[in-house]
């Protein structure tokens, strides 16, 4: 069984692996052209038409590897050669239609769209309205949606075709999420990576002893070591050089501290803590926006402690996320974070330093709560609010709180707000379904994985958000 | 005189709040609230000798509420002089 999800992440992996291989001996830019040659030699088996495509290919994923903070204001991007142009013709009649007596499709077509010709059924495209009903009413499967899956995958309409019938993203709508770019057969869209930046703080702590690199790990974490213990994989990370491992989730203590008081103080609240929610609220529903938590990212929240209480340090925060990759870029958090990566970039960074995962100490990860920890998935930061509140000895029962899991769920419930008609008073909005165990830089998404934060969440030593946050008192 | 206590994971496991406790009680205790500052630090790279402390820039390690009388009395009281 492959440790990833699919065989597009494996590739990514080998060219992130790579990149980290002559970061870390400083000889990345002259190897620039060496990479996809290493990966792909001479002789060997492509899926693109030819090796030199395969190899053009692997060039843009080294030169998307190599991305410098501030350099762009994007982080997902197409990689034009390498989009199969897949069609897009939508409801089709196929081979298994038997032409029947019963023919619900036609019964069930609101257009009047379908008919019998040649005794098979037909849609005609002009009607078709792409509702999907007749495949819903077809017994024998004979209804195929031709969709790309980049566009099915974006629940905002940010992708289309171009001219030249490459996906194009609509950077006036694209918040970043990775949706389309972890669901791409062709891994045709991709998250820029800053991994060579992470691998250059990292070298710079291990010659000079000088700024001490942390490692801010989300607590998707726990639902990412499906290889190894979560203690290995702290152990892991100290191995690659970080000076110490830190719960994002001691942040999301204080950010649900924090928000509990001001939900109390407003009356009618939406978070702050998923970028691509606080960006789609932003793009989408910029009346709304000032209801945004005025409270910074768990991320950012910790990263500024960690630079108080270490002056001189560098952050960098490893989570599921794509769209945190913009969000430490913002001009109002760039003091915090010195540099985001994905789990997916995690693992990259364990193969480049070749981490021996059975002699490893012990690696202890216990700064949080319970509270913190259940940030990680969809319902999480609603209930960590809930306790807050009692915790703050807060009135507990005028809170309404609305669960939005996925960025679909988001948008009903904006518009509802920005309407004045909704029945909640505080929207918990996830970009991402599930929550971030959904987040596209995941290595693997699985069923257990709600089931694995919150065993991770209950194993906190600190039993309540105050007793995790006491030590700033 | 800066004091910090680790807070890191292995520190905290090992009970680095009450540590953080003990010194504030006994800052207040001595009224020595002006030269000490007190603060909390995530790691001070002795995760197998915790809990740790730094005080100014030395640091000190194995506290325990056992033998926390004894470093206050020789790291902290001493140096300042009390």
């Amino acid at each position: 069984m492959s440790r990833f999800d699919s065989h597009v992440q494996s590739v990514k992996n080998d060219i992130l692996t790579a990149v980290c291989n002559y970061a870390r001996q400083g000889t990345l830019y002259e190897n620039i052209h060496e990479i996809p040659k290493e990966i792909m030699p001479k002789g060997s088996a492509s899926a693109r038409c030819c090796i030199y495509k395969g190899r053009a290919i692997l060039s843009e994923r080294v030169a998307l590897a190599m991305t410098t903070k501030g350099a762009y204001d994007h982080v997902i991007e197409v990689i034009d050669i390498a989009c199969d142009d897949c069609p897009e013709s939508g409801y089709e009649i196929n081979e298994n239609c038997r032409g029947c007596l019963a023919h619900r499709c036609i019964d069930a077509c609101p257009r009047g769209a379908i008919e019998i010709v040649n005794k098979r059924a037909h849609i005609d495209k002009d009607k078709c309205i792409n509702c999907g009903k007749c495949q819903q009413a077809c017994p024998f499967s004979a209804v195929t949606n031709r969709v790309r899956p980049c566009e099915q995958a974006c629940k905002i309409g940010a992708i289309s075709k171009s001219p030249t019938g490459e996906a194009m993203i609509d950077r006036d709508k694209c918040i970043s999420c990775g949706a389309c770019a972890y669901q791409c057969p062709f891994g045709a869209i991709s998250d820029r990576s800053f991994i060579s930046q992470t691998i250059e703080l990292l070298e710079d702590y291990n010659k000079t002893g000088e700024h001490p690199v942390f490692a801010l790990v989300a607590p998707t974490i726990a639902s990412q070591c499906t290889e190894h213990t979560l203690s290995q994989v702290i152990a892991a990370i100290k191995v690659c050089g970080f000076h110490a491992v830190i719960e994002a989730a001691l942040g999301a203590d204080i950010v649900a501290n924090l928000e509990a008081k001001e939900w109390d103080e407003k009356g009618f609240l939406t978070n702050s803590c998923c970028p691509g929610y606080v960006d789609y609220v932003e793009r989408f529903f910029p009346d709304m926006a000032q209801h945004i938590s005025h409270n910074p990212s768990p991320m950012v929240v910790m990263g500024r402690i960690l630079k108080e209480k270490h002056p001189g340090c560098r952050v960098v925060f490893i989570g599921p996320c794509t769209a945190k990759k913009l969000e430490f870029q913002k001009e109002q958090w760039r003091d915090a974070i010195d540099n985001v990566i994905t789990f997916e970039e995690l693992q990259a960074i364990f193969d480049s330093y070749e981490v021996d995962f059975d002699h490893l100490d012990e690696g202890l990860l216990d700064q949080a709560s319970y509270f913190g920890r259940i940030f990680a998935r969809s319902g999480g930061l609603t209930t960590a609010l809930h306790q807050a509140l009692i915790e703050n000895k807060l009135e507990t029962s005028k809170l309404k709180p609305l669960i939005c899991d996925g960025i679909e769920e988001c948008r009903i419930a904006l518009l509802k707000a920005s309407k004045g008609v909704l029945k909640e008073n505080f929207i918990e909005g996830m970009a991402c379904v599930s929550g971030c165990i959904g987040g596209a830089g995941n290595v693997t998404h699985g069923p257990k994985e709600r089931a694995q934060v919150d065993r991770y969440a209950s194993s906190a030593m600190e039993k309540t958000i105050h007793e995790a946050i006491r030590i700033f008192d | 005189m800066k004091i910090f206590v680790c807070v890191g994971s292995s520190c905290h496991l090992k009970g680095s709040y009450h540590i953080l406790e003990a010194f504030k009680q006994a800052v207040a205790d001595n009224h020595l609230e002006d030269d000490i500052t007190l603060s909390a630090a995530f790691c001070l790279g002795k995760c197998r000798d915790g809990v740790s402390i730094k005080i100014d820039e030395e640091i000190v390690t194995g506290l325990s509420l056992e033998t926390f009388p004894d470093v206050w009395q020789t790291k902290v009281l001493k140096p300042l002089g009390k």
